[in-house]
């Protein structure tokens, strides 16, 4: 039994870790290798952007707070490069402004420290371009349950599944990052575009209902529960 | 070596000493250059009364020339050099010899030429007296005569002294007893400054309940006086909060932490199996997560109550913030025997979203938890946003058993639980942050009675309808 749970074994990323504290990245790199994951790690801002710039990496996990270059101006000068690569910012400022400088310096998602590793590797895995389903792509299927973006339309086995505008967006979330663990807050912030801490299990209770509508009657479940972590979308069991 | 004391150049580097020298030296120059003024002009006006004095003998004595001859104007002058205070007289004839004159010690070459111009003379019955300065005319008779008339001018700078004297006596004057009354004025000034430093290093020292004096006379240090203790009765009353807090802090974050270290020592003295080890590891999660959730909320108060967060403010719809967080929670009340209704007027306030969202999810939150009707029926949430003249009211009732009257003031404060909900989860943070926010945005808390359950009232000032004008 492994300590953490990951997506799809398939799917492996080429990650950068730019983390001045030791003993948090060799926690971090030791997690997402387990997880299957290739990390590689830069104690300093410079460092980390010069590893950034000639690595290919397939996502960048930036702390805030660095010695000789501070994160967020190691992701604006990669932007302004023109590297693409997407960037998770991780850091102790956790309040909503924060979070807003983080994103406008050119971060992909913001992260605030504690958090648990089942959070920051959802969110990783969710950023790279390798697991998931293009965003352009408007028919979203997984097994025989199909999405259609364009026609607001949602069928399983070929029959229509009504479902309530909220949980088309969600059951669109999921299946766009169908195979890879989706946690909780994610799914706050992506579906009703909130970064509050909901304190109760509100968000149980709407995927609940939508799995209700979606699995109801079929023997193989679409909505799986990661334990400790969240949900996701796949055929059949694991 | 100290020559001017000490208090005196204090006084010396006062805002009001700089100010009264500035102003003195002002007025000074200013006078200086009125009293050189005066004294030129009055000069220039004696010198015309001297022309025209002397070239109007000039006239007279030529033509006593003309009538009779130069007997006749030999004894005019002789006549005239006989008054007290006469002019200076000089007559020759065409070989220069003196016929007339009161006057010794001339230039020579003086008589040369007709015209007027400056000259030194002595008086000839006072021969070795200093020379005097004087003004003539020498004008030249038929036949070879040649008449000087002069006036002495000396008197003209006597007159510039007694102008100029008095002035330059006044001035000085002026300027002594300014200084005399600035220092006296200063000093009051300093006296009252002196006053409020030491307060202020009181208050410095620790002393948070120190007041400067306010003597009510209404002026400018009794404004800054009054301001100053506005300023000093906000920080004494944060100063208690965050005492407050801390021992707070020190109570509800110290006992679920030593909860944590139990439940960990415990695990590591008795478990036996892994599955325990999980078991306890598990637990531990859970409980920092708890531990962090509360971090969270107390940054988050303490933010809100510092006001930082008004510089991120924009226009926010609270209609659609209701109808979301209405949406997010329905399904949870469903599940927990709670209907969620929403009525919304479109209000928009100005504020932050995030923030405002996250009170409305509080107080629904609170609501599913307490809002259930005592004899186990189904109960109801009802959200309702209005507008009321230039408020936003934003309430949130609910069926439950309510909050007595005593409790209502309470419930705000920092990890204030009542009795009936401690054994429920929860930090005690939520109805804190709500107060926070509401102060934040200029709004106000209360709390009803909805006969049965609660009634939490939000009051904001509403930003004015669109498109309604």
């Amino acid at each position: 039994m492994t300590l953490i749970q990951t997506s799809d074994d398939s799917f492996a990323m080429r990650l950068l870790l730019i983390e001045d504290d030791r003993d948090a990245a060799d926690y971090l790199r030791k997690a997402f290798r387990e997880a299957g994951h290739v990390v590689d790690h830069a104690g300093d801002g410079e460092e980390g952007l010069a590893l950034a710039l000639d690595g290919h990496y397939d996502v960048l996990v930036v702390d805030r707070m660095l010695p000789r270059r501070d994160g967020l101006s190691v992701v604006s000068e990669l932007r302004q490069r023109g590297e693409a690569t997407p960037v998770l910012i991780l850091s102790a400022l956790g309040q909503v402004d924060d979070r807003v400088v983080g994103l406008r310096a050119g971060g992909d998602d913001y992260l605030p420290k504690p958090y648990a590793f089942t959070e920051l590797l959802a969110r990783v895995e969710a950023l790279s371009r390798r697991g998931g389903v293009p965003a352009s792509e408007t028919v979203y299927r997984v097994g025989d349950l199909e999405l259609d973006r364009l026609a607001h339309r949602v069928s399983r086995a070929g029959k229509d599944v009504p479902l309530q505008p909220r949980e088309f967006r969600l059951l669109e979330y999921l299946m766009r990052h169908a195979g890879q663990v989706v946690t909780r807050t994610m799914l706050l912030e992506n579906v009703w575009d909130y970064h509050f801490d909901p304190q109760t299990n509100v968000i149980d209770v709407h995927v609940s209902r939508l799995r209700s509508k979606i699995d109801k009657g079929f023997d193989v479940p679409m909505i799986h529960t990661v334990r400790g972590a969240g949900y996701m979308v796949r055929e059949g069991l694991r | 070596m100290r020559v001017i004391p000490r208090g005196v150049t204090r006084l010396m580097r006062t805002t009001a000493f700089k100010l009264l020298a500035v102003y003195l030296l002002v007025f000074a120059v200013f006078s200086l250059s009125m009293i050189a003024y005066v004294a030129w002009h009055t000069r220039q006006l004696i010198e015309a009364q001297v022309a025209e004095n002397v070239s109007g003998e000039v006239r007279f004595l030529a033509e006593q020339y003309r009538l009779g001859g130069i007997q006749r104007l030999v004894f005019a002058i002789d006549r005239r050099t006989r008054r007290p205070g006469s002019s200076i007289y000089l007559l020759t004839n065409f070989n220069g010899d003196v016929l007339a004159s009161n006057v010794s010690d001339l230039p020579l070459g003086l008589l040369d030429a007709a015209g007027t111009r400056f000259t030194f003379y002595r008086r000839s019955e006072e021969t070795g007296a200093k020379e005097n300065l004087a003004f003539v005319e020498v004008f030249m008779l038929p036949g070879g005569y040649r008449l000087l008339v002069g006036r002495d001018v000396e008197e003209r700078d006597t007159v510039r002294q007694m102008v100029v004297r008095p002035a330059q006596g006044a001035l000085l004057m002026i300027l002594i007893l300014g200084l005399i009354g600035g220092f006296f004025v200063t000093r009051r000034v300093l006296k009252r400054i002196d006053s409020m430093t030491a307060t202020s290093e009181e208050i410095m020292a620790g002393n948070l309940s120190g007041r400067l004096t306010v003597d009510g006379t209404d002026d400018e240090f009794d404004r800054l006086a009054h301001s100053l203790n506005a300023m000093l009765e906000r920080i004494e009353a944060l100063m208690v909060g965050l005492k407050e807090v801390s021992d707070n802090i020190a109570h509800d974050l110290k006992t679920p932490l030593t909860r944590l270290r139990n439940r960990a020592e415990e695990a590591l003295r008795h478990a036996s199996s892994e599955a325990q080890y999980r078991a306890a590891l598990e637990t531990t999660i859970e409980e920092s997560d708890s531990l962090i959730r509360t971090f969270n909320a107390l940054l988050m108060i303490a933010r809100a109550e510092a006001g930082q967060a008004r510089d991120n403010m924009v226009s926010v719809d609270l209609s659609a913030i209701a109808q979301n967080v209405a949406e997010l929670y329905e399904p949870l009340a469903d599940d927990q025997g709670l209907d969620l209704t929403v009525e919304a007027e479109p209000v928009s306030v100005h504020g932050v979203r995030e923030l405002l969202a996250q009170v409305l999810a509080n107080l629904v939150d609170n609501a599913i938890k307490y809002g259930r009707p005592a004899d186990g029926s189904r109960g109801h949430i009802r959200i309702r946003l209005r507008r009321e003249g230039s408020e936003a009211v934003l309430e949130v009732s609910d069926g439950g058993e309510g909050i007595a009257e005593k409790d209502r003031e309470r419930v705000v404060e920092r990890f204030v639980r009542l009795d009936a909900s401690r054994s429920r989860p929860g930090s005690g943070l939520g109805l804190s942050l709500v107060a926070a926010v509401a102060r934040l945005h200029g709004g106000s808390l209360a709390f009803s009675d909805a006969a049965p359950g609660l009634r939490v009232t939000l009051r904001l000032p509403a930003l004015a309808a669109e498109g309604l004008a």
